[in-house]
This record gives C-alpha cells, structure tokens and sequence, in this order.
C-alpha cells in the first residue's frame, strides 16, 4: 500500500493524517503520548495554548456532522488556530466537481490544513494528492474507509482504562461492512498489538474477507463477548433495514443488543465503548450505556486532546516533534 | 497501388501459417505470398525482415467518444490510435449518446471512419431501445445499416422475460448477442471486486456473483432460444468453467477478456488509483491466472481492449466518484505479446486471439491473410522496447493504467486494405 508515501515526509513525520493502515507502532504511541500532555489544556482557566497561532483551519464536511466536527472545532481553537468551518453536505452542487472546486477555493483563502469528511472512501486522499504543497489534510471520515482520529481516541481510551494493550481482548460489534470506525480500529488495535481482535455481527453486515486484517469473526454476541476486555458497540443506521441486510431493530438487538445480561458474559472490567450517536434500544440498552462499564462520554472528551495532538503533529514545521513540542505545553 | 512487404515472419493463424516470406498487394488485397504473381511489380516495398506481418488486430469493443462524447475522444482521434497499435477492425458497442439504436447513429459512425480514414469501424447495434431493457431494438434495420451483432452494452437487463425475447428476435435475425453478465441488483452500488481490497479500502464491492448468475440466466436462454451469444468482458474464474461447460453441451457461445484483465488485480487499486477503476471490476490475482488460462486453452476466443477513452475530470475525484474504464488500445498488442513472453502463450495463439478468432465473433471476413483478403496488415518488431507515457499515447484518453510499464513489441506499419495508415518514422522502406 502507498498510503505512507502521502501521508509521512521523508523523515517519517506526519504530513497529513489519512489512515492507520500502515502507520508505526510508534507513531501511534508519540500520538498518545502527546494527546496526553494536551489533556490538562480543557481543564484550565485559559483553555488554549499557542501552537497553532496565525493558521488557518478549514473544517470541510460534506457529510453531515456534530461530534466530530464540534471537537475538531474545539481542538483547533485550543490550539489557538483560526477556524473555518464548512458544511457542504446540504449544497447540491455535482459530486467530484464541487470537491475539487471548493477546493481551489479553499487553497485561495490560503487555508494550511483541511479536515474532510466525506461519504466516498478514499475522498481524504484524493484531496491529500491535490492540495499545494505545505497544506495537511486530516481524515475525519472518508466513506467506509478510514476514521482515523476516531480509533485514536478510541486508543487513548482504552489505555486511560486499561494500561498495558498486549493482554486485551477487543470485541467491535454491529455493522462491520460499512464501518469507516471498525476498519480504522482493527488497524490501530492490531498496530499497537492487541492479545486479540474480534468482530461480531450478522454475515450481512460482517464482510467476508475481513479476517484479512486479522481478526476474529462471530456471528454469535454472546460467544464473541465472552471474556472481552473491551467492547465497541457501532452505530446501526436506520437504511440498514431498507435495504434488506437486517429484517428489523427489535430482532437486531434481540440479537446483537448489548444488555446487562450480555455484558454480564465479558470481563467484570470490561469497558464499553461507542463512537456515537448512540441508538437507545438498537445496539445497546440504556442502562448500559449510562452504566459503570460505559466510557463513552470520556470518549467525546478524549476526542479533543487526541485532534489536538494529530493537528499539532501534522502542523508542525520540521524537527520540532516528538519531544520538544509536547514539553513546551506542559510549561 | 501495388505493394510488396519483404522478408517479414508472416503469421497467420486461421491458415496456420509461420514462415518467412514477402506478401504482395494488389488493389487493397493479398494477391501472393513467397513469389510474386507474374509481371508483378510493386510500387512501394516495406522491408519488413526482422518484423511480424499478421493480420490486422480485430477489437471487439472500443469507445470511440463519439457520437456524444466528443470532449473525452473522437472517431478521427481513435481510430488514428487504433491504427498505430495495429488494431484494422473496431467493434463499437452501442453505448454512444444517443444510442446505436437507430440506423442514422450507425451511417454517422459509419461516415466519421469512412472520413478519418483509419481504422474500420463496425458498429454493435442496441439490444433493446435507448438500451433501456423494455423494448426491442429494430434489430433488421439495424444489421441492414451494418451492424455486425447486438448488445445491451454494460447495462444490465433486470427483466428475464425481454431478455429471452430480445434473445429470441436477434436469433430470428440471425445476430450474435453480445452479452455483459452483471446483475444489476448485485452489483448496486458496487466499485471493487468484493474482496480483500474492497474489505481494506472500504469500497462497495461487486461480488462475483454479479458475473456467475447474469452468465447463468443467459446461458439457460441460450439454451432455450438458440440464440448465438457473446460474452463480453469476462472477469472471473468461476466464469470460464461455465462458458466451458455450455460448450459441450454445444451451445453457440464464445467469450473474449478486456487486455486489462490479464494484467491487473484489484491490489492495483491500492492508493485508491481511479485509472484502475473499471468495470467489471479487477478480481484477485486467482482470477487474472483462470482468465489467461482461459485464454490459452481456449475457452476465452478473444482479448478484447475495452478500451474507454476518458478526459482528466472523470478520473479526478474519490474512486467511487470517478468514471470506470482505461484508454488501452495502445497496449492490447503488446500486452498481448508480453503474454508470450511470459510463456501463457504462444505467439501464434496470441495472435489468433487478437485477429482471427474475433473476427469470426464479429461474422466479417477479416482477420486472416488468405489469397483475396483484404490487406489488413499489422507489422510489428516484436523486440522493441517502449514506454507507456501520457505523451506516447495516441489516444485522446489519457487514462491509462499502464503509464510508465515497459511493453515490448512495436507497430511499425499498419495497413487497412492495402493502404498504409500508420507508419512508423524511420521504419526504413523505400
């Protein structure tokens, strides 16, 4: 894969963050690692620190979005960024046109880093292949490709809970298929190395050849949670149904639904997690999401200091990172 | 003129021939090959020792931009490229805008290449109106105009019911069927083979079931209605063991495999690369060895360029976005060769599959160079290395997957009934 030739400079730095596939082990820690020196920023009187001053940030959404691009959002005003934020999704201009167009015009207000979502994978790359030299591209969903950022707070939460990743077992349950978070956490999991990787769901919703990325496949919640450190629940969208790979939300969560009685069969530590927004009653039961096992409004929270820490690493002018960087914050 | 092509090693598969001798023309056909005729004398030589004479390539599908289209390729800029990788016959399938479903669409086409005087062009008539699987095309008025066969092109018939009696009418017509097998409602939506590409780059995927079961549906109606057909573009094993099968049954079909398919696999997407974007889309590297298996054993006829020339702005977008298909008629002949050389085939089985085996597909008396053929010649250096660049492709579709591979073989002339329409400078003949 020639991913790495887009997204890492010569010096193996980050130049723009498109997806996990293929990135270091290390460069995944130095982003932990730095996620946490900027984990204190939120807490402080002033929640900024000067990293990025004098930069423009442009949040280009084609694809409608509030968690996301709210913690970008915050992540590039922490880092005291100027930020611009565009929801293209609602404009009906033609597909490809419009995103090489916007583009242009975006590099015409001199903008030094785009975050992109986008319903088509591979749309972060497209543009990351287009965009003048010196202007980084961040990766904030791309079709069913790639969520990048996502899996690394997913990461950072997981360590804040559990420390040492080697002894985990990481259950990810629901729509495999058309899951940009599934695809980018089995790389990040399997990366950071995992004891084990396992994906659950029906055979609709769960590809084929997906143990290619090395994972386990059931088809069975209960058996595939059983002894699960950690489990990420996934969004089930509604057109799902419509499109005939499930027959309805009740037999799914009969099925799949994360319940206490369910949760009971994983580790008694086990940590339950989802990218949000959370379908109540689908994929999981309230009382587990708002239970003790649930760490998914921390993950909300973890988002900012991980996007700041990606933000800053891809921003930063050479041979000022890992270390250096990171200190300067904490002083 | 009169035209004399000296010392080439002549291949001629339909007369299975491989000798070195001179071929001499006379009023646009072969009139001798070794001694001239008496009181023959040529107007013009073509040195030609060293080289290969064959027949001219036959394609069985090439997009030529035009009609409705013209912004990415036209008939003049096309067939000029065909003539210069050798290729003296074009099928075009009836995908045009408007569609080959009219006999004013064909005479355009027809006066387009009569004027650019390259390449021949024959067009492949619609199967059913505007291509749109409800009604039957005039299929008489369309083979009376010169339609060499019909074809649905890449859009699937949903309705069983009119593609029997579309099945049906050709056969009462007496014309082959040149089938895509796609199943609309599999392939929906789909981009990448489904497979661990797709899996890894988060692409809709196009099951290989979308080809088995479409193939299946028209080999049973094959079977019922006794229609000829063709299988166009076939993209997967699984596929390969049907056509085999129906054909000892005694089924009336054959097959050919775009050029493409019997060098990439879906790993070429990696980098989500959009030139590599086609459809049906690449298999695994399991299918590319079946398919040129099945090109050396047979049961694939033909290797086809599919070529579809498109501009910068359809291939210029996220993969899923842009425009399926590759500009490859300047590499259907060395591609070819380079199966040669990596020992899938033998030349002269190479060369049938590009000349005279499509020509029998097609139903036209070319593709072979008897005594009274026309002399559609194709003449190559079989050991001249060359790139692929954006700059050395003749087509106006500059979308290439191929750029920057090294192909062996050249075309150093290309002669369409006698007359040379593509000359290589510095060929050296007198």
């Amino acid at each position: 894969m020639n991913h790495n030739s887009l997204q890492l400079d010569t010096h193996g730095r980050l130049r723009h963050f498109l997806t996990i596939e293929g990135l270091p082990r290390s460069l995944l820690l130095d982003i932990l690692n730095r996620a946490e020196s900027f984990s204190g920023v939120g807490e402080r009187a002033v929640k900024k620190v000067p990293l990025l001053r004098g930069k423009t940030i442009a949040n280009l959404f084609f694809e409608p979005s509030t968690r996301t691009r709210t913690t970008f959002e915050l992540a590039a005003k922490r880092l005291s960024a100027d930020v611009l934020s565009l929801n293209i999704a609602s404009s009906s201009t033609k597909k490809g046109e419009s995103l090489l167009d916007t583009l242009r015009t975006l590099e015409a207000m001199h903008c030094d880093m785009f975050i992109v979502r986008h319903a088509d994978s591979g749309a972060a790359h497209y543009i990351a292949s287009r965009v003048a030299p010196g202007v980084s591209v961040i990766n904030g969903g791309d079709g069913r490709h790639a969520h990048p950022t996502q899996a690394m707070l997913d990461l950072y939460t997981i360590r804040k809970h559990k420390g040492d990743f080697s002894r985990l077992c990481v259950a990810i349950v629901g729509d495999i298929l058309h899951s940009r978070v599934a695809r980018s956490e089995i790389h990040a999991l399997s990366i950071i190395g995992v004891r084990e990787i396992r994906v659950i769901g029906p055979r609709t919703l769960v590809p084929r050849d997906i143990q290619t990325l090395g994972v386990h496949v059931f088809h069975d919640l209960a058996s595939g949670i059983r002894d699960a450190d950690v489990i990420i629940m996934l969004r089930l969208q509604s057109e799902r149904m419509r499109s005939a790979l499930i027959p309805g939300e009740s037999e799914y969560f009969n099925l799949y639904g994360l319940t206490e009685e369910k949760l009971a069969l994983a580790n008694a530590d086990a940590i339950v997690m989802h990218p949000g927004p959370i379908n109540r009653g689908v994929e999981i039961d309230s009382t587990v999401a708002d239970g003790n096992h649930s760490v998914i409004l921390q993950q909300v929270s973890h988002g900012i200091a991980v996007r700041m820490a990606i933000m800053a690493m891809t921003m930063s002018a050479p041979g000022d990172y890992p270390a250096e960087a990171a200190d300067e914050v904490n002083n | 003129m009169k035209l004399t092509i000296k010392k080439g090693r002549i291949i001629d598969p339909a007369h299975d021939r491989d000798e070195v001798a001179d071929l001499h023309i006379d009023h646009g056909k072969i009139v001798a090959t070794g001694k001239p005729p008496k009181g023959f004398s040529p107007d013009r030589s073509i040195d030609a020792a060293a080289r290969i004479v064959c027949p001219g390539l036959v394609d069985l599908a090439a997009r030529l931009g035009e009609p409705g289209q013209e912004h990415k390729a036209t008939i003049a800029t096309e067939t000029a490229a065909a003539a210069g990788a050798g290729i003296t016959t074009i099928c075009c399938p009836p995908d045009t805008s408007p569609v080959i479903d009219t006999t004013a669409v064909t005479e355009l086409i027809h006066q387009r290449s009569t004027l650019s005087g390259k390449s021949r062009v024959y067009c492949l008539g619609a199967l059913t109106q505007g291509l749109e699987g409800k009604s039957l095309a005039g299929m008489h008025a369309l083979k009376n105009s010169g339609c060499i066969g019909v074809s649905n092109a890449r859009v699937p018939i949903n309705d069983t019911a009119v593609l029997r009696r579309a099945m049906e009418y050709a056969a009462t017509c007496d014309l082959t069927v040149h089938l895509y097998c796609e199943d609309a409602f599999l392939s929906e939506g789909g981009v990448a083979h489904e497979g661990v590409m797709a899996v890894r780059m988060g692409l809709p995927g196009i099951p290989e079931t979308a080809e088995t079961v479409a193939l299946s549906r028209a080999l049973l109606l094959v079977e019922q209605t006794g229609a000829s057909a063709h299988f166009c573009r076939i993209s997967c094993a699984a596929s390969i063991n049907m056509i085999a099968q129906a054909r000892e049954r005694g089924l009336p079909v054959t097959a050919d495999v775009g050029i493409a398919y019997l060098h990439l696999t879906e790993i070429d997407l990696a980098g989500f690369n959009s030139l590599c974007h086609l459809r049906p889309p690449l298999r695994t590297l399991r299918d590319r060895d079946e398919l040129r298996r099945g090109v050396a054993s047979g049961v694939i006829d033909a290797i086809s360029s599919d070529h579809q020339p498109h501009d910068e702005d359809a291939k210029s977008a996220p993969f899923g976005l842009t425009e399926p298909g590759a500009s490859t008629l300047e590499v259907l002949l060395p591609l070819s060769l380079q199966l040669v050389h990596d020992k899938v085939l033998d030349l002269k089985q190479a060369i049938a599959a590009l000349t005279s085996k499509p020509a029998r597909i097609a139903g036209i008396d070319a593709g072979h160079l008897g005594v009274d053929a026309a002399a559609d010649i194709c003449i190559f250096d079989p050991d001249r290395s060359w790139t692929i660049t954006k700059e050395s492709l003749g087509s106006a579709g500059k979308n290439s997957p191929f750029l920057d591979w090294e192909m062996r073989g050249k075309v150093t002339h290309t002669l369409v009934a006698g007359r040379i329409v593509f000359e290589q400078a510095g060929s050296g003949d007198t």
